[in-house]
């Protein structure tokens, strides 16, 4: 029968995407399990180095650090943005995206230059078309970044406040409130703003080997990773989760999509088969 | 006997997390002891064993640098996982530029061109930022 044979291609097609969808949400669902656990085995790390650097906010270093003073009135700030490299993931990229620009517009009306460093292709492609100064790029990190992969983009960033040329540096990503919610994030790196401490203030300081300066910057260039890093595993679980909700719905509204044009399929149907048959009728009556 | 508690992680993992009657770190300016009621201290450490004693017996773990900070009961290791180069990866850059060259010369479509050149100009960036940091070490 030749009746609805548009609506029959349809329907396939729908299904076949369905399939699509539902695998690509197991996936992701598997995948965000990883990420989640990588996530929560290096909150340990940044959590430890978030007290040490509390700590250090209370003693009275005999030297004080450049990321830890002021840089002087903000003309330039650096924003390093991670995204990730892949889309579908509903709007995750796009609500980021948004929240920064947004930002970004304050920061340019006080008069406030921004220049930026993106991690992932997303970011690279939205923001190249901002106009705004790119400093560094990072792409195909994966499923599984590599602290190493960061060092270089962070250095970029960290040498340009060196240099006086900003003077602030925040990171911006998506952080992972539960499966189903997504925050978008920006967080200033340096200048460090004191942390929380328990009543440490008397007068104390750390013994510093081999120099304060060395160690100081040791431990504030590794506070810094750190923080972009957890930044990007945050990302990642959030990427993962995110496309995992976005392909279920995909896939609920496939199923819904082949519901009606099966019912409507099943109309067309049921006419032809009735004027058929009136037609047969008519033709013996006409006999 | 008192104790204290130490701490080491790595930015991937935590290693160990207990109380030990001492701990030996490999700072770098050799290895240091800390019992409890230790003065605060901030060292950096070379690669080496952190030997951590309990009542059980010795835990062994492998550090590969890092820093330790300690505070009268509390002792925290941080591991590194990197390995620490002191300048970019300037080779890295090199090659993402001839890519990026490489993609133009053989782009076909305006799209493409226009997406490569974007590329082109943020390895440029890059380079010019190495050769700056090179220059202002000189």
């Amino acid at each position: 029968m030749a009746v609805g044979k548009e609506i029959r291609t349809q329907i396939s097609s729908i299904k076949n995407t369905q399939k699509i969808t539902s695998a690509m949400e197991m996936v992701a669902a598997s995948k965000m399990k990883k990420a989640q656990d990588r996530m929560l085995a290096s909150r340990p790390y940044s959590e430890k180095i978030s007290n040490v650097i509390g700590h250090l906010a209370y003693a009275h270093t005999e030297f004080e650090h450049p990321y830890m003073k002021d840089a002087g009135e903000l003309k330039r700030i650096g924003i390093i943005i991670i995204s990730s490299d892949r889309g579908l993931c509903g709007g995750l990229n796009t609500n980021l995206f948004r929240s920064i620009l947004k930002d970004i517009t304050n920061y340019q009306a006080k008069g406030i230059e921004v220049d930026i460093c993106t991690v992932g292709k997303k970011s690279t492609a939205f923001f190249k078309n901002t106009g705004l100064t790119i400093k560094s790029v990072l792409t195909d990190l994966g499923d599984t970044p590599h602290f190493d992969d960061l060092l270089g983009t962070i250095k970029v960033m960290l040498d340009s406040y060196d240099e006086g040329e900003i003077q602030q540096l925040s990171v911006a990503y998506n952080r992972f409130e539960n499966t189903m919610t997504q925050v978008p994030t920006m967080m200033q790196l340096v200048p460090m703003v004191a942390g929380e401490s328990d009543n440490m203030n008397h007068y104390w300081d750390y013994i510093y080997e081999p120099d304060a300066q060395e160690v100081l910057s040791a431990l504030l260039t590794r506070y810094i990773e750190a923080l972009v890093y957890q930044g990007l595993v945050e990302n990642i679980a959030c990427e993962q989760s995110s496309r995992m909700i976005a392909m279920k719905s995909a896939t609920d509204n496939a199923g819904d999509m082949v519901k009606d044009l099966e019912m409507v399929y099943n109309k067309a149907r049921q006419a032809a088969i009735t004027q058929e048959i009136s037609e047969i009728v008519g033709g013996a009556a006409a006999v | 006997m008192p104790t204290i508690h130490v701490d080491v992680v790595s930015a991937t993992e935590e290693l160990y997390s207990g109380e030990a009657n001492c701990v030996f770190a490999p700072a770098s300016t050799g290895e240091i002891g800390i019992y409890p009621k230790h003065v605060a201290l901030l060292s950096t450490l070379k690669p080496g064993e952190v030997r951590v004693e309990t009542d059980k017996g010795f835990e062994h773990i492998y550090v590969s640098g890092g820093i330790v900070e300690v505070q009268p009961d509390v002792v925290t290791i941080f591991s590194d996982t990197a390995i620490r180069a002191a300048d970019l990866d300037e080779s890295k850059a090199l090659d993402a530029k001839m890519r990026a060259e490489e993609a133009m010369a053989n782009s076909s479509g305006e799209k493409d061109l226009l997406s490569t050149q974007a590329a082109l100009a943020e390895s440029m960036a890059q380079l010019q930022m190495i050769s700056k940091i090179k220059a202002s070490k000189l």
